[in-house]
């Protein structure tokens, strides 16, 4: 454990410089020295917060209170999307309808639209429910637990536990990347790089994964955005309506009002996104009342699809109504991940060398390495070659992680993690399905190019990200599943 | 090392002869539960029965954290009428339930693990993963 310690503050500036340092470190070495007497003094006032060090593929703001995904895949175009039609929803439909019907529409669409926003964000920035990776001595302690039951034969032991949860038996994966064995229903995301209690899916519109502590967001998010969508497609269809009663037919209505195109676009936006978000919103209902995950559902863990004789839901309380309270209504985990929480001491004196000047590449994947393991000897070796690129942003200590950290620190398949990485890559390349990955049509385009491709050969639900690489609408494909399911 | 901190001192002081881990107890599903199998390494340090009723206090206490009553069904309504607002301002059960339990912690310590040798970690900072239990070697108790 002192080695890991020793090792991995090698390559880092320390106050006295190092006898050999490899030469990828050279520059960083000059780099140090200009602005480190300076910076000395105030180096060990300087805490940093753990939000700085985190292992996963997250971005942090305002000092670590809100979390995305490092992809924040399509968020703007949804925000954008949504408060492009409320907007013109409420400069051409509005003022007609107000004139000739009630003053409460624009204060209904308003509240339906503040809601819809704000759970939106809410999901986006939430911590889905991340379990943080363990510790060097856990892992180690889990390392002796199963070589101690494990096998001598050449094979390595199968890293699976198997565990009774209300007389069902459960299989326990063991995560390479966190090296644990997951609690039950946690999954492992690889576009976030995190293992996520009760994971749902990794949600591209929304831009973060969907897992037990926003799912109640996102369940809230997308039937308050079904009521928003038909509310103003029925606006909509009834100012038009009444415009045409008014004069000499539709065509003539349509052509005297003033906001005819905008009108015309919302409602052909609407109608397709209606049927799409409706058939989610009732997906969802289905799950919660059974207390299901995407996942679990997909991957047909509980209905026997895969192999199981008899498995019924263990989680499952039997009821409907309790199952939707104790999803949606039941206690607010916390999060664990203690973003702003700050560095242990010992942990900070370790890296106390570390020059706050540098590039926050560099000092992230170093503490990634103290982090991983005692094996992480290995991993500092294999990694430190990569260091010699500093990060282009160099800024230290800015509120954004930057962006490039993650392709270089993580994508680097150290030596233990190489077999579950490449496991993992050929898997992916093997089998082109999508994961339990959402859409919420708004477009004709997409909507047209429905597919359902389910995945039960995945553990991970993990894709290779490509937003426009032929999205699965899961429009039609759920309605397929609700009516299938739901006798 | 060139400076070595205060606090790591203290830690060279008693060196760390083991650690334990109390893992998670699965059978009644996702809810925070540990085992209370004494664990053999504890055997000469702690009485077996001062141990398990403090695993089984924690389990206590975070079930009541995680109960499904009439109160969280009456905080999670309100919640979802304010679109989770409140969630900003007000503080969970869950979370004044934790802050107990890490009292209930820090108190065990002070009584009953730290003259023996022994150091508890509130869960919370393990991800509620496992109850780690540090063995100091015993030569620190003889200074």
């Amino acid at each position: 454990m002192k080695n890991c310690e020793y090792q991995q503050i090698d390559p880092q500036a320390l106050p006295t410089p190092t006898p050999t340092p490899p030469p990828p470190h050279h520059h960083h070495h000059h780099h140090h020295h200009h602005g480190h007497d300076g910076d000395k003094r105030e180096e060990p006032n300087r805490l940093r917060r753990k939000w700085e060090v985190f292992p996963g593929k997250n971005r942090f703001f305002c000092g670590g209170r809100i979390i995305v995904a490092r992809q924040s895949g399509v968020l703007p175009l949804t925000l954008g999307l949504i408060l492009v039609t409320s907007v013109l929803f409420f400069i051409f439909d509005c003022p007609f309808l107000v004139k000739h019907l009630t003053s409460c529409i624009p204060v209904i669409g308003g509240v339906l639209f503040i809601f819809v926003v704000i759970t939106l964000l809410q999901t986006s920035f939430t911590d889905p429910g991340i379990l943080p990776r363990a510790t060097p001595d856990e892992a180690a302690d889990i390392e002796k637990q199963i070589e101690n039951t494990g096998s001598t034969s050449y094979r390595p032991p199968p890293r699976t536990k198997e565990v009774l949860i209300n007389q069902q038996v459960v299989k326990l994966k063991y995560c390479f990347t966190c090296k644990m064995f997951r609690p039950p229903r946690t999954s492992h995301c690889s576009l976030c790089d995190n293992c996520v209690e009760r994971f749902d899916h990794h949600c591209p519109w929304v831009g973060n994964c969907v897992g037990k502590r926003n799912y109640r967001f996102f369940y809230t998010f997308i039937v308050s955005l079904s009521f928003l969508t038909a509310f103003i497609f029925g606006c909509v269809t009834t100012h038009l309506a009444l415009r045409a009663q008014g004069g000499k037919g539709l065509v003539f209505a349509l052509q005297e009002s003033p906001g005819r195109y905008p009108s015309l676009s919302n409602l052909v936006i609407c109608f397709f996104s209606v049927w799409s978000i409706l058939g989610l919103s009732g997906f969802h209902t289905y799950l919660v009342a059974s207390n299901l995950t995407t996942n679990e559902d997909i991957k047909g863990s509980w209905s026997g699809k895969s192999g199981a004789e008899c498995a019924t839901n263990p989680y499952s309380h039997r009821n409907i109504f309790i199952n939707c309270c104790s999803v949606l209504c039941g206690p607010m985990p916390p999060s664990l991940i203690d973003r702003r929480g700050f560095l242990p001491v010992d942990e900070y004196a370790q890296t106390s060398g570390t020059d706050i000047e540098l590039p926050t590449l560099a000092a992230k994947s170093e503490i990634n390495v103290c982090t991983q393991g005692t094996k992480g000897l290995l991993e500092s070796a294999t990694r430190s070659p990569l260091l010699s690129t500093p990060c282009p942003q160099g800024k230290p200590q800015s509120a954004h992680t930057c962006p490039d950290n993650s392709p270089t620190v993580n994508s680097d398949p150290s030596p233990e993690l190489s077999t579950s990485c490449g496991a993992r890559h050929t898997a992916r390349s093997l089998s082109d399905t999508s994961p339990p990955r959402h859409t919420k049509t708004r477009s004709k385009k997409s909507k047209r190019a429905a597919l359902h491709i389910p995945n039960p050969a995945f553990d991970d639900p993990a894709s290779p990200t490509s937003p426009d690489a032929g999205p699965s609408t899961k429009g039609s494909g759920q309605k397929g599943a609700t009516s299938a399911s739901m006798h | 090392m060139a400076e070595t901190h205060s606090l790591q001192d203290m830690r060279q002081q008693a060196a760390v002869a083991a650690k334990v881990f109390i893992q998670r107890d699965y059978t009644n599903g996702t809810v925070c539960q540990f085992q209370t199998k004494f664990p053999s390494d504890l055997e000469t340090r702690i009485d077996k029965q001062q141990f398990e009723e403090t695993v089984r206090t924690l389990n206590n206490l975070y079930a009541e954290a995680e109960k499904l009553g009439s109160q969280s069904y009456i905080e999670g309504c309100l919640a979802c009428l304010t679109a989770y607002t409140v969630f900003l301002c007000m503080e969970t059960h869950y979370e004044k339930v934790l802050k107990k339990i890490a009292k209930f912690v820090q108190e065990q310590n002070d009584k009953i693990y730290a003259p023996r040798g022994l150091l508890l970690t509130d869960p919370i900072e393990r991800g509620l993963r496992v109850i780690e239990v540090t063995i100091f070697e015993d030569r620190s108790l003889t200074r």
